[in-house]
């Protein structure tokens, strides 16, 4: 997105937000509001680095005291905006009453109540949507069945001699393979551009890997060919506005380069790649092995893990027990396991993510649970005299049960969808702040399978004491006529 | 004229604690189709427990309910509810408005147990709050409106699904007398013009006027009965 989309774009939310909040609030809350706006709009504007020059800047900062007396000094009257609760209960006086709207302004009639709630259950669900998708992230990369990693028994960290790579690429059982290195890599900032750099054998990763990369024939021969050549995925070449022959400097924050003794090496891009949607490549930058490996001033001819493919998955115990007992009682004991538990103890180093996911939620929960309930009895206690008078119309308790529970079902909901929605801005601004390393973090569709279930498990546990309440309420007890 | 109520022997008793309280003790009465009929007694004299054993939300110990000519005392809690909404209008002391809906909609709630689409029952909340002489503040909500408008409005949702009885509790209870004799006057309108059969609980002599009989209630016995002048 180019600086002026952007700025049109905010422009239009802002007339919008305008519309909207004349309606609902006019006066201090949508001053208050629109210098939310502004700071929210220069925020983005230097989070995203866009240089929109000095005299859009004044213009910019100009243009809040502008609007504001402009608002002030053209403010509807009194008379046009009577005062009224925040979110005005009934918005159209002539339409007729019906369930699902008498469930609704039943919500809305204590507007501070239901926002307070509505915020609590956001927060729950912000948590429920981060974390969770930070978890499957991490944990449930997408490989082949029959692709399987040899690394060090030790840990993923120590490597391994590069005779290794013949021996197990010549295994019974073994279709093809591959090595990889980490390199550590970054660009021009440590924090913010951290990437997932390996160095790989071109040749065998291209095999390995074919079903994965979606590249260019132009791209794959000067990978193939190239020393210096640099493959990206589309997320971080987009990130960076990187395009294909580009010079980019990378630097290692774990190896130093010979040739100039500096932590930086030189590549041009050889080709921009696309993956099938949450695949264990999706991420990777990749480098060519002999010049890693001639460059770099320590642990050469070592590799990092072998990656390879086995003829069939049912035949991955065998192999797998092949070569750990070829390499028994070596200086180098190795660990062969299918990639998906490589991938799952990798994430591992970082921790139980699950378990602190548990935790975390589920205390959110817990809390939200007991606030939500507590208020939401507290409400129909509130309107007995309200029920007793439906009863007496006669509308049944089963009628009234659904109405209570509908309650606690929507107030669920919408805080369930504002922290989804929320947590969706949250993940793209993590992918996006470790510079696109680890560009998979997304809301994913189970995540969000899952948030609808809980949130309507929510509304039902939330509700279902105040809607028996209401449901058993005598009518003689709730108008107190005796 | 014929009956549209009739009680016989009807028992009322209440358990507070391990007291029981006998309300009636074998109460009849009848009430014609059309009747106006004030119910005036100190209170505890069974006043308001009658009103509520007439529009099915009590029921009796012992004896029979018929309402035209069908005993409601052998209904289940599910054909009861049914009942009063097609049989029986509530007018309240304090008037028990919904406060988040506007006039028109609360009188429109009723026919919601119904199956009229919602532009019929536009029409009838239309008739019912013109009848009440309240047109002009169908989309005022119950704090835009005085004492007494609020309870025009609750006499037209009684009325607007057009039950045969309609069942008053101190109707003037919280209204001065200027304003009480307005909404007196219109359910007397209601009985005379439309038919209405109303039952009517007050303290007030005044508001018993309006009404074609009085009986007096006292420790559970009707002892005495009076026609309008």
């Amino acid at each position: 997105m180019n600086r002026i989309t952007y700025l049109l774009a905010h422009i239009l939310l802002g007339v919008l937000a305008f519309l909207v909040f004349t309606r609902v609030a006019p006066g201090p809350l949508f001053s208050a509001f629109q210098l939310l706006f502004f700071i929210l709009s220069i925020t983005l504007i230097i989070w995203r680095g866009i240089n929109i020059g000095w005299r859009n800047w004044a213009w910019l900062i100009l243009l809040i005291p502008v609007v504001n007396v402009g608002f002030l000094l053209f403010a509807p009257s009194k008379e046009r905006f009577p005062k009224r609760n925040f979110i005005e209960i009934t918005p159209d006086r002539s339409t007729t009453v019906d369930d699902v709207r008498l469930v609704r302004w039943n919500l809305a009639r204590n507007s501070v109540r239901t926002i307070l709630l509505s915020v609590s259950i956001l927060i729950a669900f912000l948590l429920f949507g981060v974390l969770v998708s930070f978890n499957v992230a991490i944990t449930d990369v997408r490989t082949a069945p029959n692709r399987m990693v040899t690394l060090s028994k030790i840990n993923f960290t120590e490597s391994l001699p590069i005779a290794y790579f013949d021996r197990v690429l010549h295994t019974d059982g073994v279709l093809a393979a591959t090595h990889m290195n980490w390199f550590g890599g970054y660009y021009q900032d440590q924090r913010r551009g951290f990437m997932a750099v390996f160095a790989v054998d071109p040749d065998s990763y291209l095999r390995v890997y074919q079903d994965d990369l979606h590249l260019t024939p132009q791209a794959r021969e000067t990978f193939l060919h190239e020393r210096t050549a640099l493959l990206v995925p589309r997320n971080i070449a987009d990130r960076y506005h990187w395009r294909v022959g580009q010079h980019i400097p990378i630097n290692s924050n774990i190896f130093t380069n010979g040739t100039n003794g500096s932590h930086v090496w030189d590549f041009t891009i050889a080709g921009i790649f696309e993956t099938p949607d949450g695949n264990s490549q999706a991420n990777s930058v990749l480098i060519r092995y002999d010049y890693f490996n001639d460059t770099i001033t320590f642990g050469r001819d070592r590799i990092g893990w072998i990656s390879f493919l086995t003829t069939s998955a049912t035949v991955n115990d065998r192999v797998a027990h092949a070569i750990d007992t070829r390499f028994a009682n070596s200086q180098d004991e190795t660990s062969t396991q299918d990639a998906a538990a490589f991938n799952r103890s990798f994430a591992a180093q970082l921790g139980n993510i699950a378990l602190v996911v548990t935790l975390v939620v589920g205390a959110a929960f817990a809390a939200i649970l007991l606030i939500v309930g507590t208020t939401m009895a507290l409400a129909v206690r509130e309107r007995t005299k309200e029920v007793g008078v439906l009863k007496t119309l006669g509308f049944s308790s089963g009628r009234i049960l659904r109405m209570v529970l509908g309650e606690s079902m929507l107030l669920s909901l919408i805080g369930a969808t504002l922290g989804l929605l929320a947590a969706a801005g949250v993940l793209y601004i993590l992918s996006h702040l470790n510079g696109g390393g680890g560009g998979g973090f997304h809301l994913y569709p189970s995540v969000i399978g899952i948030s609808a279930a809980i949130a309507i498990a929510l509304g039902l546990v939330t509700g279902i004491l105040p809607a028996l309440s209401a449901y058993r309420m005598n009518i003689i007890e709730a108008l107190g006529r005796r | 004229m014929t009956d549209l109520i009739r009680l016989t022997d009807v028992e009322k008793t209440y358990t507070r604690g391990k007291e029981k309280i006998a309300i009636f003790e074998r109460l009849s009465m009848r009430i014609e189709q059309g009747d106006f009929l004030a119910l005036m007694g100190p209170s505890g004299s069974g006043k308001t427990t009658l009103l509520n054993l007439l529009g099915g939300t009590d029921r009796a110990t012992r004896g029979t309910i018929e309402f035209d000519g069908k005993r409601i005392d052998k209904l289940s809690e599910g054909q009861l509810t049914n009942w009063r909404a097609q049989n029986v209008g509530f007018i309240f002391q304090f008037y028990n408005l919904m406060p988040i809906l506007t006039a028109a909609q609360n009188v429109e709630l009723p026919l919601l147990l119904t199956n009229l689409s919602p532009k019929k029952r536009r029409e009838n909340v239309a008739t019912a709050l013109n009848i009440v002489g309240l047109s002009d503040r169908a989309r005022h909500k119950p704090r835009e409106m005085s004492g007494g408008q609020q309870q025009r409005v609750a006499i037209a949702r009684a009325i607007v699904a057009d039950p045969k009885l309609l069942l008053c509790d101190e109707p003037t209870g919280d209204l001065d007398r200027t304003t009480a004799d307005e909404v007196l006057g219109t359910l007397q309108l209601l009985n005379r013009d439309l038919g209405k059969t109303i039952v009517m609980v007050t303290h007030d002599a005044a508001a018993a006027k309006f009404a074609k009989r009085t009986l007096h209630l006292d420790k559970g016995h009707f002892v005495a009965s009076e026609l309008a002048a």
